[in-house]
């Protein structure tokens, strides 16, 4: 048994020849934002990608919140059910108003009937800000709007972890501030939250640790102040210096 | 001219026939549009499961009912089962012959529906805790249903025009019906009379079609 809400080891993956993970170990404590940085095709998001096993790792072992994530008996539905994922393209059902894209999850997941789960999608679209929005299709809403919407659609289910998967990236930067506000909110609320991202001003303020991976393994870590302004690795530092450029 | 294809006295006589060869006609497709469409989705689904096993017998099957023509499988089967000792009425041939065919037709099409609908939709479902076939029931089917709407409608235009084929095996659908009254009057005017019918019978699904043609366009620009 672990004290971790999160306990990854030892993660490889392979995409054929492409040896993606080269062996990740990453501990993640109850409450903690860790924020994940690295050059593209470092593994970040396949490691992310790994932890509620929408990819499934070649090898390591993988428990969130006391489950087993990589057991063959494992519920992986269920156990999904626990970890909210938002990703960077929102993959918002189209078909489905926000409040439809909510409730989803909740009555055919959670089995809650109708009017439940409305009410439970209407207070998550509340907690991103969007009540009166519930209505509305994806494509009625603007891209912060959207991803938003997703973050709803994940925290209704009340997930113990949460994983952000680049979540402004594909977001004009006048947006980003929407997006970025409510997760600040969701960290206040002692969400646990693994966020891959380039916002280095929000990994700043609020991260409690950055992880910095490069070439599938995890190069150094430790407090966001330290790693920006006094990384220990060659790697890190240039980096650092790139992103700082920009 | 008008004695031989729009004789008044004939349509008269006609009209009795030909009317119970509209309703059976509406009643086949009625019955082999949906079973197309229920054998077409359970084809799609069956190649959404990306096993080899799967995959290669699918395909096989999908190919050799879009390659034979739909005429002689009728044929075949409504000539050729009886020395098999399975002995069908015309009717049951076409059911089984149009679920063979055009269910091949209808899987392809969902088939490319639920290809366009893109690989994060399951994704995002998946991470909510759904499980695969929930996912694709609330998630992709709606969407890849949605976007092929015109090619199903264009393959159901088509698949009510075949169920004339129905004549071949004796089913008494408007052709067949037509043709009687033809037989009886020697006269074609019952002929003219199915074939304004089936026109005014398709007319509203081609209309419906374009429109949803244009707008798929209109859409995409």
């Amino acid at each position: 048994m672990t004290s971790h809400i999160v306990d990854a080891r030892a993660i490889h993956k392979h995409f054929g020849t492409l040896h993606v993970l080269k062996g990740v170990d990453l501990k993640v404590n109850e409450r903690e934002l860790v924020f994940v940085i690295g050059p593209s095709g470092s593994g970040k998001s396949t490691l992310l990608r790994c932890l509620n096993r929408l990819e499934e790792p070649s090898s390591g072992s993988i428990v969130v919140d006391g489950i087993d994530m990589l057991d063959p008996k494992t519920d992986i539905n269920h156990a999904r059910r626990r970890i909210g994922m938002v990703f960077q393209s929102f993959n918002l059902y189209p078909h489905m108003t926000a409040l439809g894209n909510v409730t989803l999850a909740l009555r055919k997941v959670a089995g809650k009937g109708r009017a439940e789960a409305e009410a439970l999608g209407r207070a998550a679209l509340e907690r991103v800000g969007l009540a009166e929005r519930a209505d509305h299709t994806p494509g009625q809403l603007s891209g912060g709007q959207q991803q938003r919407v997703a973050i709803a659609r994940s925290i209704a289910l009340e997930p113990r972890v949460m994983l952000f998967d680049e979540p402004t990236s594909a977001l004009d930067p006048e947006l980003v501030g929407s997006v970025l506000e409510v997760m600040r909110g969701l960290r206040e609320s002692g969400m646990t939250m693994i966020v891959v991202s380039h916002e280095m001003g929000f990994a700043r303020n609020a991260a409690d640790r950055v992880v910095f991976m490069d070439d599938g393994l995890i190069v150094e870590q430790g407090p966001p102040a330290a790693i920006f302004e006094t990384p220990s690795h060659e790697r890190t530092r240039a980096f650092i210096g790139q992103i700082q450029r920009h | 001219m008008i004695e031989a294809f729009f004789n008044i006295e004939i349509m008269k006589a006609a009209w009795p026939i030909v009317l119970t060869g509209l309703w059976n006609t509406i009643l086949l497709s009625l019955i082999v549009v949906p079973l197309g469409l229920f054998g077409g989705l359970i084809l799609a689904l069956l190649a959404s499961i990306r096993h080899p096993l799967v995959r290669w017998p699918l395909m096989a099957w999908v190919d050799f009912f879009r390659a034979f023509p739909p005429l002689v499988l009728l044929v075949l089967l409504f000539a050729g089962l009886p020395f098999a000792g399975l002995e069908l009425d015309g009717f049951a041939c076409v059911a089984i012959a149009f679920f063979l065919n055009t269910g091949s037709y209808y899987g392809e099409i969902f088939r490319a529906g639920i290809d366009s609908v893109p690989g994060g939709q399951v994704e995002a479902a998946r991470s909510t805790g759904l499980s695969r076939m929930q996912a694709m029931r609330y998630v992709v089917l709606p969407q890849a249903v949605r976007n092929v709407m015109p090619d199903l409608l264009s393959n159901t235009l088509e698949v009510v025009k075949l169920t004339s084929l129905g004549s071949v095996v004796a089913v008494p659908e408007l052709l067949y019906e037509a043709r009687q009254a033809q037989s009886i009057t020697y006269n074609p005017t019952p002929i003219v009379m199915a074939a304004v019918i089936y026109f005014l019978l398709l007319w509203p699904l081609v209309r419906l079609l374009s429109r949803l043609e244009n707008r798929a366009l209109a859409g995409r620009r």
